[in-house]
């Protein structure tokens, strides 16, 4: 048994998810038996920490703060092991530009996009730019604020004259916007444990031609698929891409890695890490995990196991 | 139900260090201490077996009593018989629906309309056809196409739901005209409304027009209010008048939700009602809010960009502003609250459709004057932000301040368009 520090909560606008994270955590490790936690982050961070002096903590916090390393800075100065990876890898993850420029220099597909700062449009004339962006990704395109873990802020621009709200749209949450080429297809996700990919999500989302993130957490809007009827050739390639996605960000522990495949081409390319992935009841790790007969208890005991 | 991104949204505004306009408050701060603490001890002492005992389904007959004089403030005149004390004026409008509503069945209710009661609406799978507005409230000829409309799809509305005073969200009051002609269609067609009214006595300006129960005598319209707007929303007290089918109907529907309304709240009602005016506190809460109100309309005027357009209440608790169409106030929350610590109640809230995109409720009876001042700011700060982000990405100039403008655009503040769905 050990004494284990859960962290969930913060500031972040993903604290509704991470609270019903955390709270699955802390029963799974109760049950595990071990000495559980709860740490909702906050200004008492620090001392609550040295306070409790965990064996471990368990980062069950999305979005800012705990998938953007700064937790995890935290954590390595006051001298806690802790799940998930390294601050590096939490910023790479974290900012969905970097990461996918690392992609593209690891020769891992990831759909064609642009970036800019909000800067760049107001000091720059980065909008003289918008329509040679507009030709070559072609519409419709996603814009995305670029670190915002999310569904908040993500717009889907279909044609010209719906690109300046959706840019000011994703600028409300970060001061760096993607636009990226639209992949009409399916919606993967392959969840790294360990080192091992495990099963592929498909999420089906049950209206058609329905397209909204929001639908993501919302129990009924979409129906998750586990394992993805995708043939076992595109299962092995979408593990591999996963598997080399999480490698080139430096990721360790676990991670969940968003996919695409292709309606037409039936190519795989990569949209992003999230360094925490979502725990709560409809989250896709533990589907993903379930699907590969390991419980959720198990799941979070070997999570556990890999903090360091 | 809210989408899961608004909620966690609408949690991060419960921060203690953001300037909240998203509640919909009253102030209770300004009830004194020790005249609750001196009520709380005589009620006990006169009555705490009764207290701590179940009441009546219908209600404590002292506190029906209570009920009939509020009613009376507004030229209203109920039976006792007549009204069903509930658990807040919210627990009336879900005794409607459990009453009325089989899944699929239409509620008509005004566009915005209460956000409160739309989770209620989608709890009984009710399909809401939302109707326009203007400055005058519900568009009276918009409702009868809409019922034309339903009624050639062979669907009949199970009523029609409205808040026609100082509406939340809209903070517009449904001219006297048109009350009279939707109590008339309500006898043409034999339909029921639901006319929640819980702000009517929050009347900072104007004269005070007949409630619709009033001008329907108690057949069609089932009347909804609340002890939260005049005395206290922690005693989540309110009621019904119903015709007494309708009643008999909602008795049973509380039976089954509550057995009653709380022994404690209805004898503190009592207690209050015998041992002070309760037009006093309700005269000082409404000199309180005017000031708030005032506060916000010239805050508003000061800092928000001319591209926005608000409604002027004449009573209540809101003002309903609308925003240039490129903005989305769900994403300006996130802003507003990131950046400034300062929150809102997106416009998305008050309809069923995914329209209201643009517009926003601000709140100004629970929040102080300086707060007000300084929440409008950070707010106009964020738009003007928005609007000048625009104007880079178009190369369109942004408006100047203009006065008169606001005016002339009034009308169509409440009256959205529907948003493009696909641009």
């Amino acid at each position: 048994m050990s004494r284990v520090a859960v962290l969930k909560g913060g500031r972040s606008l993903e604290r509704g998810v991470s609270l019903k994270s955390g709270a699955r955590v802390e029963d799974a490790l109760e049950r595990l038996g071990h000495e559980v936690h709860g740490v909702d982050v906050g200004h008492d961070l620090v001392s609550r920490l040295r306070e409790l002096a965990p064996d471990a903590a368990f980062v069950a916090l999305h979005g800012r703060d705990g998938e953007d390393g700064t937790v995890q800075e935290l954590l390595e100065i006051v001298g806690i092991p802790y799940t998930g990876s390294r601050v590096g890898a939490c910023m790479r993850c974290a900012d969905k530009v970097v990461a996918k420029h690392a992609f593209r220099a690891a020769g891992i597909p990831t759909p064609d996009f642009f970036a800019f700062s909000e800067a760049a449009f107001k000091e720059l004339g980065a909008t003289d730019a918008l329509p040679a962006i507009e030709e070559r990704l072609g519409f419709p395109i996603v814009v995305k604020p670029s670190d915002q873990g999310s569904a908040l802020g993500i717009k889907f621009a279909r044609a010209r004259a719906a690109v300046p709200a959706a840019l000011i749209a994703a600028f409300s949450y970060s001061d760096h916007v993607l636009l990226e080429r639209h992949v009409h297809g399916h919606d993967l996700a392959v969840s790294i444990l360990d080192g091992q990919a495990l099963p592929v999500v498909e999420a089906v989302p049950r209206d058609e031609d329905f397209y909204d993130f929001e639908a993501r957490y919302e129990i009924g809007r979409t129906t998750f698929v586990c394992p993805a009827e995708i043939g076992d050739e595109l299962t092995a390639e979408a593990q591999r891409l996963a598997l080399a996605a999480h490698d080139t960000l430096g990721c360790a522990g676990f991670s969940r890695v968003d996919l695409m495949l292709d309606e037409s081409s039936r190519s795989l390319s990569v949209l992003e890490i999230n360094a925490i992935p979502g725990l709560t009841e409809t989250s896709l790790l533990p589907q993903a995990a379930d699907a590969a007969g390991m419980s959720f208890d198990e799941l979070v005991g070997r999570i556990l196991a890999t903090a360091a | 139900m809210k989408s899961s991104a608004m909620r966690d949204l609408m949690a991060i505004t419960e921060r203690p260090e953001v300037i909240s306009l998203a509640g919909g408050l009253p102030d209770t701060s300004t009830f004194p201490a020790e005249s609750l603490a001196a009520l709380l001890s005589h009620m006990a002492a006169a009555d705490s077996a009764r207290a701590l005992q179940y009441a009546p389904t219908d209600g404590i007959a002292a506190v029906r009593d209570c009920i009939v004089e509020v009613m009376a403030a507004e030229d209203t005149v109920v039976d006792p018989q007549d009204v069903l004390v509930t658990t807040g004026g919210q627990q009336v409008i879900d005794l409607v629906c459990k009453t009325f509503i089989d899944p699929g069945d239409v509620i008509v209710a005004e566009a915005p309309t209460y956000p409160g009661a739309v989770p209620a609406f989608s709890a009984y799978e009710a399909d809401v056809a939302q109707i326009p507005m203007d400055a005058e409230g519900m568009r009276i000829d918009e409702l009868e196409t809409t019922l034309d409309r339903l009624e050639a799809e062979g669907r009949r509305p199970k009523f029609v739901y409205t808040v026609p005073n100082f509406q939340n969200p809209a903070g517009v009051t449904l001219s006297l005209p048109r009350r009279r002609r939707l109590v008339e269609i309500a006898h043409e067609r034999r339909l029921l409304v639901l006319e929640d009214n819980p702000y009517g006595l929050l009347r900072y300006e104007g004269d005070p027009l007949p409630t619709l129960l009033s001008l329907d005598r108690g057949q069609f319209v089932i009347y909804l209010g609340t002890f939260s707007k005049i005395l206290s929303a922690g005693l989540r007290l309110g009621w019904a008048v119903a015709p007494a089918p309708v009643l008999e109907k909602m008795n049973m529907g509380k039976q089954g939700a509550d057995l009653c309304s709380s022994s404690l709240s209805q004898l503190f009602v009592t207690t209050y009602f015998a041992e002070r005016r309760w037009e006093d506190y309700l005269g000082e809460l409404r000199d309180l809010y005017r000031v708030r109100r005032d506060t916000m309309l010239a805050a508003l005027a000061e800092h928000f960009p001319a591209e926005t357009t608000w409604t002027v209440p004449q009573g209540g608790l809101f003002v309903w502003v609308t925003l240039p169409d490129y903005i989305d106030t769900t994403d300006l929350l996130a802003r507003a609250l990131e950046e400034r610590n300062v929150a809102f109640v997106p416009g998305r809230a008050a309809y069923v459709d995914g329209r209201g995109g643009s517009s926003m409720r601000l709140n100004f009876s629970g929040v102080t004057e300086d707060d007000i001042r300084e929440g409008v700011r950070r707010i106009g700060e964020v738009i003007r932000e928005q609007v000048d982000l625009y104007g880079t990405l178009t190369g369109r100039q942004p408006a100047p301040l203009n006065e008169s403008a606001r005016d002339a655009g009034l009308a169509d503040v409440v009256e959205l368009p529907r948003r493009r769905a696909a641009p």
